[in-house]
């Protein structure tokens, strides 16, 4: 096709990708720079008949008045990269300063927010990742096992999770666990312990996230894998088992070995995925004990008093870097892929 | 796999089957037990006493003197204002699928069609706009729509959700159209078509499936967005999930969490049948960038 007529076509969605994703990134850049403008305060003395005070009052009138003239803020450079919120570099360096132990730095910087947040979400990553691959692949196994006639009501059972929001997912599976609800309920009757609750302790509430993270992603596996599954050669398959081969071998020689390149591909896709988790937090009102780096940002611009847009941005950029680490080694292969075949 | 030689053993049999129906129970059971309470008072469903009253309706008995009841439906619908939330979410759907179908067709088609390097650059640079978290999109939209004034009205939501949709349907169509011969094009390009023409009455006509199928992605990413339009809508224009949410905060309300689960149940039904009708359609989308590398 010539470029005059690939301009044309393409021009509509690359005009609306560029508008919409490329300049909103360029845009959190920038805004990470910034920071909200202090109010300017006025010493205001007050006289009355027992005497003058002096107090501090917010001046609306020149605060409101710098707002209009800079609305982005003042300028911060790197100032919210660094403050405690984000990197904490001044109170990471106080930390290794005064801990004893490398568990005690570690469990303190742990608790600033930004760490929390990583920590949670690629905690959420490792886990649910290779789980999902995992899940996935039995349940094709399984189901390509199954009899042709009634496989099709089964598939659509298998993709329910996958379909709805993450918030309805989690919304369904926390109205269950909760307390008052029947697993929620049943559990604290085998336990025997009337005030087990998954959202009073930190640990079960990670638990309960991930399996719903491990609910949520294994049909997408699933699918991906089932369809492989039916591209698998006949073939080398009955020729190994004319040679002995055991099930487990099976898999592991031939199926495995064919469906791999489709592997990388659910891996990469759900790794991209869960590091963006954020709605089940919500769903399950985890706040309190799990938060993931997308929820900071969520948390930021819903802030009640001031939309904490630079703190915001600046979180943005550095999962924005967090997906390049993890984007990178597949974009190498591609473009190593692409020199050789051309 | 039936392989005339595989034989397999019963206990197999036996295992998988019973694997098999343990995890559709997983997977089913909450959207079964969740539009069963549905018809329930908060009483039962969420109930202090005896999980059993979800079963019996015992509360909901002496509330309301039937067993089923659509009290939390017609709460949510009418005193909660869901209907306004579902006529967003059918608004915002309809424009989002449409708009971005056209543009990811002719996107694509270029896209497949061309041979030079930078068509292969787009695609990359499209994988890598896939990977961005829509929060953080989020935040970069939200100053300049404030300062530009369109912060909060639908069309704005419908460009932002077109545009955070289409690597995905670009990389989607792309696969399908890689699997029309190119002959069929340039015999018509050689019969004096325009390459719009071409697309047009030749290509257009045999990629119905494919349309079909990244037709059905664009919705339910439009009907399932949270992050766009919780942040980007004000609360008159929420649409179903935000409004759903917005159930969840307020506690002062009795009637408020049945609302939640009421409406649940309501914004998921279309989509169940949805998937039930174009299953065929979804599996072969998901797996057309993936089996075919």
């Amino acid at each position: 096709m010539p470029n005059r007529s690939f301009f044309w076509f393409f021009l509509p969605a690359g005009l609306a990708m560029i508008l919409f994703i490329g300049l909103p990134i360029i845009s959190t850049g920038i805004q990470s720079f910034y920071a909200q403008h202090d109010q300017i305060l006025v010493k205001v003395k007050k006289c009355d008949p027992f005497g003058c005070k002096v107090s501090v009052v917010v001046d609306q009138e020149a605060t409101s008045k710098i707002k209009g003239e800079k609305p982005l803020g003042k300028f911060n450079g790197f100032g919210t990269y660094v403050d405690r919120n984000h990197l904490a570099t001044n109170q990471v360096s106080e930390f290794w300063g005064e801990s004893k132990s490398i568990g005690e730095f570690v469990n303190k910087v742990g608790n600033l927010p930004f760490y929390k947040a990583l920590v949670f979400t690629l905690t959420y990553c490792v886990i649910v990742t290779p789980c999902v691959l995992l899940l996935g692949f039995i349940i094709a196994l399984s189901l390509n096992a199954v009899s042709r006639k009634i496989r099709g009501p089964l598939i659509f059972g298998t993709i329910l999770p996958m379909i709805v929001t993450p918030l309805v997912g989690s919304l369904v599976l926390f109205w269950m666990i909760d307390a008052e609800g029947i697993i929620g309920a049943n559990l604290q009757i085998m336990m025997n312990d009337p005030y087990l609750s998954v959202k009073s302790s930190k640990s079960l509430t990670w638990i309960t996230i991930i399996i719903y993270g491990i609910w949520h992603h294994s049909p997408f596996a699933f699918v991906v894998f089932y369809a492989a599954l039916q591209t698998v050669p006949q073939e080398p398959l009955e020729a190994s088992i004319i040679d002995g081969a055991s099930r487990f071998q099976r898999v592991k020689h031939i199926v495995l070995p064919h469906i791999y390149p489709v592997v990388t591909f659910v891996a990469l896709i759900s790794l991209m995925d869960n590091f963006r988790v954020f709605e089940p937090i919500i769903g399950f009102s985890a706040e309190g004990s799990a938060q993931s780096l997308s929820w900071l940002i969520y948390d930021n611009l819903v802030n009640e008093e001031v939309i904490l847009f630079g703190s915001a941005a600046a979180t943005s950029i550095m999962t924005i870097i967090g997906i390049s680490i993890i984007l990178a080694p597949v974009l190498i292969r591609t473009w190593r892929e692409f020199r050789t075949n051309r | 796999m039936d392989y005339g030689l595989d034989k397999k053993s019963n206990s197999l049999k036996t295992f998988n089957t019973l694997f098999i129906v343990i995890w559709l129970l997983i997977a089913c059971f909450p959207f079964i037990w969740t539009f069963w309470g549905s018809f329930k008072v908060r009483a039962d469903f969420f109930s202090r006493a005896d999980w059993w009253y979800a079963i019996t309706a015992f509360n909901t008995l002496i509330e309301t003197g039937v067993r089923f009841t659509t009290e939390a439906y017609s709460g949510a619908w009418f005193e909660g204002e869901f209907w306004k939330a579902s006529r967003n979410t059918i608004i915002v759907t309809i424009s989002v699928v449409s708009i971005s179908l056209f543009l990811g067709t002719l996107g694509a088609y270029a896209l497949s069609r061309s041979t030079k390097n930078y068509a292969f650059w787009i695609l990359i640079i499209a994988l890598i706009f896939r990977a961005m978290p829509h929060i953080t999109l989020v935040s970069g939209y939200l100053f300049p729509f404030f300062q530009l004034q369109i912060w909060g009205i639908l069309p704005t939501t419908i460009v932002v959700l077109v545009a955070i949709n289409q690597p995905f349907t670009l990389w989607l169509l792309y696969s399908f159209f890689k699997t029309v011969p190119k002959e069929l094009d340039e015999s018509a390009l050689i019969d004096g078509c325009s390459y719009f023409q071409t697309f047009r009455h030749i290509i257009m006509p045999v990629m119905w499936p494919g349309v079909i199928t990244a037709g059905l992605f664009s919705l339910m990413l439009a009907y399932n967005d949270f992050t766009v339009t919780a942040l980007l809508l004000n609360q008159e224009n929420h649409t179903m999930v935000p409004k759903i949410q917005s159930y969840l905060g307020t506690n002062q309300h009795e009637g408020n969490l049945m609302w939640a689960v009421s409406s649940v149940v309501s914004a998921t039904a279309p989509l169940f049948l949805l998937v039930m009708f174009f299953q065929r359609q979804i599996i072969s989308g998901l797996t057309a960038g993936a089996v075919k590398g």
